[in-house]
């Protein structure tokens, strides 16, 4: 198989990160150039870019039919990587919107220039097709991440935050890279879609190349915030700017699952009977802990870090699954989760605008205070737990379809049990919101509009996926496809 | 294109709640008169359907079909037959003399008629579900807004604690269930969860395969009956599973503990019924057993827990608890006489212990305690109500000329049928049954009235005087005509026997 290094149709492939890139420089280019008071637009207007890389990506980067890979075999053009980027592109689209309102950053170009940047990272982490490339995506992705957690100079948990997600993020890539460097010494290439061809011309024996693998699971696991490698994620999602907790929340755990799907799909088939019991243990603890460890949760923004913990558990029933409806589960899943997951997150940025608190027990009166604000909340909280007709119930509903499809019925059971301690602490936000009162029921909570429409999107996303989910299952599908 | 009546009734509760939604929060008037008019259509449309159902034709009627998520051969699929649509009428019946009987909620009534349409529109699509992963959908729906109900609106010493038991109760009930429905589906491999071809598969023996359980091979249907069965069971409100139940309907405000005891309960035993026993009946052949002594525990222990309680929700509360065994009981016989004394005792509990909820209210909303020993002499101040009770009393008791006589008989005859025994011994519970309600008539409703009370009890207003005439004129409808319903659920149970190869 033999790629071509460049031919002019592959632009066309590359558009939205080429677009990415332009934005990025422009957001700092305006940024120097504009000294006005009001420079909250800044958020608007990478929010438009964002939006417009979106339709373009749409519009012009269909992956070609025939075509699989694309500059020398860097890059993979297909439906997977497609279907991220409108994921990634929404999200970071979001948290731009969602940041305007936030004192500290919303008037910092560099702010979104790295926002920006990481979304681009995203973007080929989904569609890396090589492991220098992939390792180069990481990186372009996590490094402005960093910075971005630990923006607030003047505030400590949000340097900790910063400080606390590099040393994280450094060591498990080093772990990752080691593992990537004895991968191509056992297999003499690069390419992942090579390297399990090349693995079994070597003759390498399974049980080394699982010990390899489980070194290039610990960077990923970072990414997916997977047990036991979910440690950063309570102190990073406190103390980043709540967008950033947002993005890397939703988008950068996404892109963590578009490497792991295609890495162990793609290169790694022969060894399928090693990982898949073990990921799939790893699936259990890592709802079981998250969940669990939401339980005693005090601060909203640590217990969706937990939350988001279990979440990823239970996306890796689908990844276990090894089926297209199982991988269909998680492209899908992890729509519906990013969708719920900003909207709560848009609600928590609110009310700590107006209150300056992430406590739960500072929530006391919401729905009394802002009934509108209060219900996007139950809508997001809900959609989390798994309740119809929102989007989580469909993602969690094909995620352990998908299970007892493999005939891993006692996955879907722990899956479905771990739904309902989810459940209960969702419950217990939701009773703080709607059952206690508090002295200050009588100021309503500011919406500005860029925030009104931001949330309306995000409730929009959830009720639509939640009831009419065949067009959104088919394009999951679609993109699951590619990798069988 | 005929009038999709099945698909108006459903989605008319949750338009109406989300437009009432809209409206401002102050302009309560408003927003009664907008529940109103939807649960008017909704009793009206409901009546038309049980009106215009054939009885000559029989089957599924008023089908309605439409692919929802075509790659997983998923469809909204509504009909009615002899079993689901006497349920439908009852919800319909419910929905109307709740919102009656809640016109005086004072606190945030938008919110409070918004979530109990909501939950209208998941029973509603629960009966007329003709597709597993649709009743799924619907069945949570119904579940959860029931958790705010009652937290918010409930009775405030035990309304938190109750609305996490029940809500965690009824969660893990229908998750299990799900579980078990994702492997009929599966293991039924037509890529359709609609649930007439499931049991058209289910005939042809698509079940009849066996399981692997730690080596040793159980037949399928043995190994999935019980989770589909018991897990939509915990809302019939089985033995041991009832826990949630009583301290639910104590802690709901009074038109949840209607629709949650009269329509909700319902709900499990109909699913039970739908999937558990309709698609795997070899299944339910093998379990019967153990649901007939469980449902006896029901029936005795419910009526013996109502006679010691001094809280008169409670009492109720525990009668229900009873009463739903009954139902269970019936189902458990697997005989016609049974199936339809369930089918008719579904619809009469539901509108007798909707009625008995209605003036546990109307007396605690004036009296401001329900301690039944702090009670009495209601019968002078309020009369209608105490007639009302006492009609639902008898009804409660299985007397001639009122609608339990008309469903319990028919459970007794087939539980003779099937077990003389068990039918010996929940035959003791009418026994109790009688001893508690006459305790209750007798202290709260006659006597001397405290002297706290003289002077201080008010009239009930015309909307609570409606809601009750309406409830206890159907329960005595049908106890002396039980031809306005018997038929038509005798037509549904013949068609549940058929998949026992019977009829």
């Amino acid at each position: 198989m033999t790629v071509p290094l460049f031919e002019p149709w592959m632009v066309q492939a590359l558009l939205p990160e080429i677009l990415l890139l332009v934005l990025a420089l422009l957001v700092l280019l305006v940024d120097a150039v504009w000294h006005g008071r009001s420079r909250t637009w800044l958020g608007w207007f990478t929010a438009i870019g964002l939006v417009a890389t979106l339709v373009a990506g749409i519009v012009f980067s269909r992956p070609h039919a025939d075509q699989g890979m694309i500059f020398g075999g860097m890059l993979r053009d297909d439906w997977l990587a497609f279907t991220f980027r409108i994921l990634f592109l929404f999200s970071a689209a979001i948290t731009a919107l969602l940041t305007t309102g936030v004192k500290g950053v919303r008037q910092k170009g560099e702010f979104y220039a790295l926002l920006v940047v990481a979304t681009l990272g995203m973007n080929l982490m989904a569609a890396a097709a090589d492991l220098v490339m992939l390792y180069l995506a990481i990186e372009t992705t996590s490094i402005p991440l960093y910075v971005l957690a630990g923006f607030l100079k003047q505030d400590d948990k949000s340097t900790e935050s910063g400080l606390k997600y590099f040393l994280f993020g450094a060591l498990t890539s080093t772990v990752m890279l080691y593992g990537f460097s004895l991968l191509y010494g056992l297999a003499g290439g690069t390419n992942l879609y090579l390297l399990a061809e090349l693995l079994r011309a070597g003759e390498v024996s399974p049980s080394v190349l699982a010990g390899v693998l489980i070194l290039v699971l610990v960077g990923f696991g970072f990414k997916i915030s997977m047990v036991p490698f979910h440690f950063w994620s309570p102190d990073v999602y406190e103390g980043a700017p709540t967008p950033i907790t947002a993005f890397v929340s939703t988008a950068s755990k996404a892109a963590g699952f578009a490497v792991l799907v295609r890495v162990l799909l793609a290169a790694f088939p022969d060894v399928q009977a090693y990982w898949a019991p073990m990921l799939s243990i790893l699936a259990v603890l890592t709802m079981t802990i998250g969940n669990l460890l939401a339980l005693a949760q005090r601060n909203i923004k640590r217990l969706l870090a937990y939350s988001s913990v279990a979440h990823a558990g239970y996306v890796l029933i689908g990844l276990v699954s090894l089926s297209v409806f199982g991988v269909t589960s998680v492209v899908f899943y992890l729509a519906a989760y990013m969708v719920s997951n900003l909207a709560a997150f848009a609600v928590v940025i609110l009310f700590a605008r107006a209150s300056g608190s992430d406590e739960i027990k500072e929530y006391a009166g919401l729905s009394r205070r802002s009934p509108g604000l209060a219900l996007a909340l139950m809508v997001a909280l809900l959609s989390l737990a798994g309740m119809p007709p929102l989007a989580g119930f469909v993602g969690k509903l094909y995620v352990f379809a998908a299970a007892v499809e493999s005939g891993l019925i006692w996955l879907a059971v722990v899956g479905v049990l771990n739904s309902i301690i989810g459940l209960y602490y969702y419950l217990t936000v939701l009773k703080v919101v709607y059952l206690y009162r508090s002295e200050y029921e009588d100021k309503a909570i500011g919406v500005p509009r860029t925030y009104a429409l931001a949330l309306g999107l995000c409730v929009l996303a959830i009720i639509v996926i939640g009831t009419l989910s065949a067009p959104w299952l088919a394009w999951a599908t679609q993109a699951a496809s590619s990798l069988f | 294109m005929t009038f999709p009546i099945l698909s108006i009734i459903v989605f008319t509760p949750i338009a109406a709640g989300l437009l009432i939604l809209l409206i401002p929060a102050e302009r309560k008037t408003a927003i009664r008169v907008a529940a109103l008019t939807a649960a008017t259509i909704d009793l009206g449309l409901s009546l038309v359907a049980y009106v215009s159902y054939d009885m000559a034709a029989g089957g599924y009627q008023m089908a309605e079909k439409i692919p929802w998520i075509p790659q997983l051969g998923v469809s909204y699929h509504v009909a009615v037959d002899g079993m689901n649509l006497p349920l439908v009428l009852l919800t319909g019946v419910v929905m109307f003399t709740g919102v009656l009987i809640s016109w005086g909620i004072d606190d945030r009534p938008r919110e409070f008629f918004a979530f109990l349409f909501i939950l209208a529109t998941g029973v509603f699509g629960v009966f007329v579900a003709q597709d597993l992963f649709q009743l799924f959908f619907f069945y949570e729906i119904a579940v959860f807004p029931m958790y705010l109900l009652i937290a918010i609106w409930g009775w405030q010493v035990t309304r938190e604690y109750a609305a996490m038991k029940l809500t965690l109760y009824l969660f893990i009930g229908s998750v299990v269930a799900l579980v078990g429905g994702l492997a009929l589906y599966y293991t039924a491999g037509l890529r359709s969860f609609d649930l007439l071809e499931l049991q058209q598969a289910a005939q042809a023996g698509a079940f009849s395969g066996t399981v692997s359980l730690f080596g040793a091979a159980v037949p399928f249907q043995v190994f999935w009956f019980p989770v589909v069965f018991f897990g939509f069971a915990v809302l019939g409100g089985i033995f041991p599973l009832h826990n949630w139940s009583p301290d639910g309907h104590v802690a709901a405000p009074t038109a949840v503990s209607m629709f949650h005891a009269g329509v909700l309960m319902k709900l499990g035993a109909f699913a039970a019924l739908r999937v558990g026993i309709m698609l795997l009946p070899e299944g339910a052949r093998y379990w019967s057993g153990l649901i007939l002594v469980l449902a006896t525990v029901n029936v005795v222990y419910g009526a013996f827990i109502a006679m010691v309680q001094t809280d008169f929700k409670y009492v109720i509360g525990f009668s229900s608890v009873s009463h739903m065994g009954l139902v269970m009981l019936g189902f458990a016989t697997l005989n016609r006489e049974g199936l339809t004394g369930a089918g008719l005792q579904m619809f009469s509990h539901g509108v007798m212990t909707a009625l008995f909820f209605a003036v546990v209210g109307m007396v605690y909303d004036r009296a401001h305690t329900r301690e039944i020993p702090k009670l009495g002499g209601f019968a002078k101040v309020m009369p209608l109500v105490a007639v009302a009770f006492i009609v639902g009393g008898l009804v409660s008791m299985g007397m001639p000329g009122f609608s339990g006589f008309v469903a319990e008989f028919p459970i007794f005859m087939g539980l003779w049928q099937r077990q003389p025994v068990i039918a010996l011994i929940a035959a003791i519970a009418i026994v109790v049954t009688a001893a508690y309600i006459m305790r209750v008539i007798g202290r709260v409703f006659f006597g001397a009235m405290p002297a706290e009370f003289e002077g201080h009890i008010g009239p009930i207003t015309r909307k609570d005087k409606l809601a009750l005439v309406i409830l206890a004129g159907i329960l005595i409808l049908i106890g002396i005509y039980p031809a306005v319903m018997a038929p038509m659920v005798q037509s549904g149970a013949d068609a549940v026997l058929r998949l026992f190869g019977g009829a």
